[in-house]
């Protein structure tokens, strides 16, 4: 069984409210390293045979298409999970 | 005339909408999510709530809903649909409207009688209006924040595409206070306030005859009816 990821972000000029929320969040608990936080999201697509170049491009198109939503967000990576 | 109301999973004012329509004077028509059949409506609105639990992106599922699929053909042939929040929603992501909506900025969910201006006047959701009058009607919302690339905003704006903005305070911080927009044709308009809860005398926001007396949202309803009479 092979996997594939797909990460999603906010497009940069995209105000991110969560990472927002998240990075104020931070130094109260004592995390004052971070100067800024942007929250994405992680798709993991599993398939019964091995990742092959078309399942790899299958999983672009369906991140371009379905997972993102290209006026707000990119898809920053696609690629094989090795266990 | 017949207005069909979709509802999908998760839908929360499909019944207010359907009520809308029968106080302008028309016959709403339930629509199913899973039936592809629009069943020869004159015009469809896709109502509020959060359909597939927001799962995603708000609107991201029902986009491929089958009756999406039908009401899409039939919006690119003319048909009037209004999408009234999660619908708004539903028709960015089903690429009849452009932009999109992403959390309010302040993060919370809000709720409040909200005033809007009615900036274009010659589509059938909105002939009842006069140019730039100020209506009051419910909007309540977490994503609400329209945003769009500046080419695509200023292409609405010159257009004259922006149908509705928010007056006084903007509510979710939607990108040049936009509350509202329509395609180039006009015939499908998607706004984020609800005009369906404010068409009824007692139910409705504070108004100039008392409290919950406004009605602005009921002109919706009678516009497109009377743009279907021609």
């Amino acid at each position: 069984m092979g996997r594939v990821v797909v990460d999603v972000m906010p497009k940069p000029e995209i105000l991110d409210p969560q990472g927002k929320a998240v990075a104020s969040a931070l130094p109260r608990l004592g995390f004052d390293q971070f100067s800024g936080v942007r929250q994405g999201k992680r798709f993991e697509l599993e398939v019964d045979g091995p990742v092959t170049e078309e399942i790899l491009a299958a999983a672009r198109a369906a991140g371009e298409q379905v997972l993102s939503n290209p006026v707000i967000e990119d898809v920053v990576a696609v690629y094989e999970e090795q266990d | 005339m017949r207005v069909g109301v979709v509802t999908f999973p998760g839908s929360l004012d499909d019944r207010d909408a359907a009520r809308a329509v029968r106080l302008a004077g028309g016959e709403p028509v339930a629509l199913w999510h899973a039936d592809a059949d629009l069943h020869g409506v004159d015009a469809v609105i896709l109502p509020g709530g959060f359909s597939y639990g927001d799962y995603l992106r708000a609107g991201a599922i029902s986009r491929f809903a089958p009756v999406t699929g039908s009401i899409v053909e039939a919006a690119r042939g003319g048909l009037p649909v209004l999408g009234i929040c999660n619908g708004f929603q539903i028709l960015t992501e089903a690429h009849l409207l452009p932009g999109s909506m992403i959390k309010n900025d302040h993060r919370r969910f809000v709720c409040r009688e909200q005033q809007l201006r009615v900036e274009r006047t010659d589509t059938p959701w909105t002939n009842e209006y006069a140019e730039g009058e100020v209506i009051t009607v419910p909007l309540k919302n977490q994503d609400g924040q329209y945003v769009a690339d500046e080419r695509t905003l200023d292409e609405l704006e010159g257009e004259g595409r922006v149908v509705f903005r928010y007056v006084g305070e903007n509510p979710n911080g939607s990108w040049r206070d936009i509350a509202g927009v329509s395609n180039e044709r006009g015939n499908v308009v998607g706004l984020m306030p609800h005009p369906e809860h404010a068409v009824e005398p007692g139910f409705g926001p504070d108004g100039a005859k008392g409290p919950r007396s406004g009605t602005d949202g009921l002109r919706f309803f009678t516009s497109v009816l009377k743009s279907l009479v021609g």
